[in-house]
């Protein structure tokens, strides 16, 4: 047992040692708290495959960035913004509509895949678009998402009440003066935001195990918003830097051992001896 | 001063005229029992006393001032909608509206935990502070719906339909509830509903919309064959039974079907044992 606490300290401090780790394991916690706490009012909100989708958006646009020579990762924000904006524009009439969603989500995938098919030696790039490769991550992108990440919890934070108001109660919201379409505008920019944040890390595919399982465990855990919130972080926090150390150890990828954590605890949230614990 | 006043109001939905210059007064104090077929215009007459549909002429005055959106005065309690299916607890959840359209601060106010803690008492929910509200029952929920309402301390009270799909007894203890808050804090309480007998114990005045038209007055002088008769624009007989009243259109109850319609099937049990239709 000592032996094997020794050889994990001594692993991980032989892995701080690399910059590219602690690239990781930075945007890996700044993209987990953002995600994490926009990830709670998502599911909150019951928008979660509308998050799904805005990420499959941002595909498209970063394989369009690249063909026209920006950077993939502004595309990706400006698509995903762009869609979410949309989106909340439209309000219930798509955000509530599974099928308009997942069609709007195959055509944004298939334009991807045809902007792909125009750049042909993108093979690598797009794998790390779907998949993410928060290895390569470098430090100015570090600065990037933090930047991005606190403009986000920023606008949340002030959005917070109203936005929760409406959620829960919003026709009693909308007496008290609260506009549901201008507060459901602002949010989904914030998703926007911080589901291309979520795809820096894990990849387009799989930003549900950043935005949406950690909150949703949380919420099935906890009946306290203020607690759930903070539970929905932790998780975060953990499955994120757990499987980057997981994934460092074993060479296997990053987003597969962050999927898997968050599956984990996800479905453990659900077995009934947690349930009857809980309060 | 009045609480509500209507002066000749006319209300459209789209090119549906729901209310035709209708002139009313409810005074402070009273608890007003408002009754009607569906698509009559209950919810419509309520939402636009909270100033969240503009009338289409007259105009609308609550305790003195025009009708308006976000007016602290009057307390709102929406139809139970199952949109509320959050694992959240129930102090969260009415803290969640005292207060809740204020901007800027994540955190509600140490006085809206406060308020909030203050309603859940009145209507006896202190209990379900820690529920997930996903576990509570209807008529449980139905009660931090009532909380939310009590916030800020409101004059007029705007209930919509809060017996729906609640059993009887339920019925009449959320009836004695309200009656109780209603005298006990003083205010005006306008309360929708399908039938009128729950009420008739706790009701100071009725009022009755149909046909684009309303009436208010005492029990005895609306619900009468001509008045309703007039509201639903078809012959109307009132029958009354041991201080039970039944509004008949021909040999059906209105009320009844008017239920049945609503509640679909759900509560088919209730119609078979209820009384016949001679």
């Amino acid at each position: 047992m000592a032996t094997i606490i020794i050889m994990i300290t001594t692993t991980g401090i032989t892995m701080l040692e690399y910059d590219f780790v602690r690239n990781a394991l930075a945007a890996g916690g700044v993209v987990a708290i953002v995600a994490g706490v926009v990830g709670f009012f998502l599911v909150l909100r019951g928008q979660t495959f509308a998050g799904h989708a805005l990420s499959h958006v941002g595909f498209a646009g970063a394989t369009g960035a690249v063909l026209v020579g920006i950077s993939p990762f502004w595309g990706l924000i400006a698509l995903t913004l762009a869609a979410g904006l949309a989106m909340g524009l439209l309000g219930d009439r798509v955000s509530g509509r599974d099928v308009a969603i997942g069609m709007v989500l195959s055509l944004a995938l298939g334009l991807g895949l045809l902007f792909l098919h125009f750049y042909t030696s993108f093979a690598t790039r797009a794998t790390s678009l779907l998949f993410g490769n928060v290895f390569g991550v470098d430090r100015g992108t570090v600065y990037t998402l933090a930047a991005l990440g606190i403009a986000c919890l920023v606008a949340l934070a002030v959005i917070a009440r109203p936005l929760l108001f409406v959620t829960l109660q919003p026709e009693l919201a909308e007496a008290r003066g609260v506009s549901p379409r201008l507060l459901s505008v602002l949010f989904m920019a914030i998703a926007a935001i911080a589901v291309a944040e979520a795809a820096q890390i894990v990849g387009v595919l799989l930003v549900f195990t950043l935005m949406v399982g950690p909150a949703a465990a949380a919420q099935r855990l906890t009946a306290g918003l203020g607690r759930g919130v903070l539970l929905t972080v932790i998780l975060a926090l953990v499955e994120t830097w757990l499987g980057i150390a997981l994934a460092y150890y074993s060479d296997w990828p990053t987003s597969f051992w962050i999927s898997f954590l968050s599956g984990c605890a996800y479905f453990a949230s659900l077995s009934p001896v947690l349930l009857t614990r809980r309060a | 001063m009045t609480a509500i006043t209507l002066d000749n109001v006319t209300i459209s939905l789209g090119s549906r005229r729901i209310l035709w210059d209708v002139t009313l007064d409810i005074l402070q104090g009273e608890f007003i029992g408002m009754l009607g077929a569906n698509g009559a215009g209950k919810t419509t007459l309520m939402r636009a006393i909270l100033g969240l549909l503009p009338v289409s002429a007259g105009s609308i005055t609550v305790l003195g001032h025009p009708a308006r959106t976000g007016n602290r005065a009057v307390g709102y309690m929406p139809q139970a909608s199952a949109a509320v299916s959050a694992r959240i607890n129930g102090r969260d959840f009415v803290v969640a509206a005292a207060n809740g359209h204020r901007w800027g601060s994540p955190l509600p106010a140490r006085d809206d935990y406060r308020d909030a803690d203050r309603a859940l008492e009145l209507v006896g929910a202190t209990t379900l502070s820690k529920r997930p509200l996903t576990e509570l029952s209807g008529g449980e929920r139905q009660r931090l719906l009532l909380a939310q309402a009590l916030l800020g301390g409101p004059n007029v009270l705007l209930l919509d339909e809060p017996l729906i799909s609640l059993d009887p007894s339920r019925q009449s203890a959320v009836i004695e509830l309200v009656r109780r808050l209603q005298r006990d804090l003083g205010i005006t309480v306008l309360f929708s509903a399908h039938e009128l007998n729950p009420l008739l114990g706790a009701l100071d005045r009725v009022l009755y919309l149909g046909s684009g038209q309303a009436a208010l007055g005492p029990v005895d002088e609306v619900i009468t064959g001509p008045v309703l008769s007039r509201l639903y624009g078809s012959p109307i007989e009132v029958v009354r039974v041991n201080g039970r009243i039944f509004v008949m259109s021909g040999q059906y109850e209105v009320e009844r079907g008017e239920h049945l319609h609503d509640d679909g099937h759900d509560h088919h049990h209730d119609h078979d044992h209820g009384h016949h239709h001679a």
